[in-house]
């Protein structure tokens, strides 16, 4: 099969390359563009280590043919850092609260409690808990990471009180 | 998990869909949120030389309300089930049922078209659509046709819909004022399909059942549309023996086989259970 010519945006900077149109996404990402905070879990669409943010909604990398993220606005755990190159929000917050083990499912966790607080700003816990059920972790026992959302939030929403 | 290769085409109108699909017969399939077929294409248990992404159709997207019928897009995905404003008004089953699929990530991704169409008994909304007498239409060479949920399901996987058809748009009759609904599912875990699971619209009028429509999902090869136990509902005061009655004739309807969620007797214990707690639940929102 022949190589089509993907474009797409990924972390604010357009990028392209050449790729069959059934590589699946996650596998452009990271032996394409060597962006390799999305990470390859199960690979069967159940553990989100892959969750990345396309056109403004959590998708599971694997589950995507680069194809059909042609032309799309694409977002790591890579561009949540702040503009400095410091820690995001959210990613200060897992770390303060040690939402994370052995890490490997954090960019998953991370880019979709991304989301998650841009649709909710004030999640209840339940909502957090059910919000990030396509998500596993396998050490935490999840207390952390809820904890560490939680806090992401309240840390984001004092920061746009002050800015207002 | 690499699928085999395959021609991309990614047609913005619904005519140009259509003349793919012509054009190369069977060696094509129309993809939509992908994640019934990817995950089958990984495990290279469906493979097609042309893949045809609905993605740019606009005519796919977008719910509306005229007069007393709701109309859907193919493409809307189980999210934007959840989020509209005008189905959580008109339809309210239908978000109480996208909420149960899935996890978040999937339904953002996942359509209800995809899910009418491909015919999976695991799906939900095929057995609540036949439960909302939902009717579907599918464009094809010959042009539009219109197929009741009730009629369109064969056995797993085989539907009415012809190989060289689209399913563009559901049509859904909106529910009399004061309908009560509820959809129940249990599930082993986040993202497994159901063991068992039930849709009951039902509406009380002087105390006693005027009218109710019941469906079942995965509990045979196609969604269950259980007549029988809507009739042993109506005219009736919704006391134990009623619904006692509805739920006999529905797990008579169904068929179940033991798999890795359980048992024949084990599912239809399950399936009686989540039928009860449907009819209750939909009974106490009647008014």
């Amino acid at each position: 099969m022949s190589k089509m010519h993907v474009k797409m945006n990924v972390n604010g900077k357009e990028v392209e390359g050449l790729a069959e149109p059934r590589t699946l996404l996650i596998h452009f990402l990271r032996e394409n563009l060597n962006i390799t905070g999305p990470h390859i879990g199960c690979e069967t669409s159940h553990c989100g280590a892959c969750t990345v943010d396309m056109d403004g909604k959590s998708v599971k990398s694997c589950t995507v043919f680069v194809a059909q993220a042609q032309g799309k606005d694409v977002t790591t755990v890579e561009g949540l850092v702040n503009e400095d190159g410091s820690l995001g929000v959210i990613q200060e917050m897992f770390r303060e609260h040690h939402g994370l083990q052995c890490g490997f499912c954090t960019p998953g966790m991370i880019t979709r409690a991304h989301r998650l607080l841009q649709e909710n700003p004030n999640p209840t816990e339940e909502e957090i808990r059910f919000g990030m059920a396509g998500n596993l972790c396998r050490c935490t026992g999840y207390q952390n990471i809820v904890k560490s959302i939680a806090a992401a939030a309240d840390t984001l929403n004092a920061q746009k009180e002050a800015a207002e | 998990m690499i699928p085999a290769g395959f021609e991309y085409h990614r047609p913005s109108d619904i005519a140009s869909a259509v003349s793919i699909l012509q054009e190369h017969g069977d060696e094509a399939r129309v993809i939509a949120g992908g994640h019934s077929l990817i995950p089958m294409m990984k495990l290279r248990m469906a493979d097609m030389g042309h893949l045809i992404d609905l993605q740019d159709i606009d005519a796919l997207k977008g719910i509306s309300l005229m007069g007393d019928t709701v109309t859907i897009g193919a493409m809307v995905t189980q999210h934007e089930l959840i989020t509209s404003a005008t189905l959580a008004n008109a339809v309210p089953i239908i978000k109480e049922a996208a909420l149960l699929i899935a996890d978040p990530q999937v339904r953002y991704v996942g359509t209800v078209g995809g899910n009418v169409a491909n015919g999976d008994p695991g799906n939900d909304m095929p057995g609540l659509m036949q439960c909302l007498n939902a009717s579907y239409e599918l464009s094809g060479p010959d042009g539009t046709r219109t197929v009741a949920a009730r009629e369109f399901y064969e056995a797993a996987y085989f539907t009415a819909r012809d190989d060289e058809e689209i399913l563009t748009r559901i049509h859904i009759p909106v529910p009399a004022a004061g309908t009560g609904y509820a959809y129940e599912k249990q599930k082993r875990k986040i993202g497994d399909y159901a063991t068992a699971a039930s849709a009951v619209m039902l509406r009380v009028v002087d105390g006693v059942c005027a009218e109710a429509s019941i469906a079942m999902t995965n509990l045979a090869d196609t969604p269950v549309f259980a007549e029988a136990a809507s009739a042993a509902l109506y005219g009736r005061a919704l006391d134990d023996a009623a619904i006692g009655d509805a739920v006999s004739a529905a797990i008579e309807a169904t068929d179940p086989v033991a798999d890795n969620r359980g048992p024949v007797e084990f599912k239809k214990h399950v399936a009686s259970v989540i039928l009860r707690r449907a009819i209750d639940r939909a009974a106490s929102r009647a008014s």
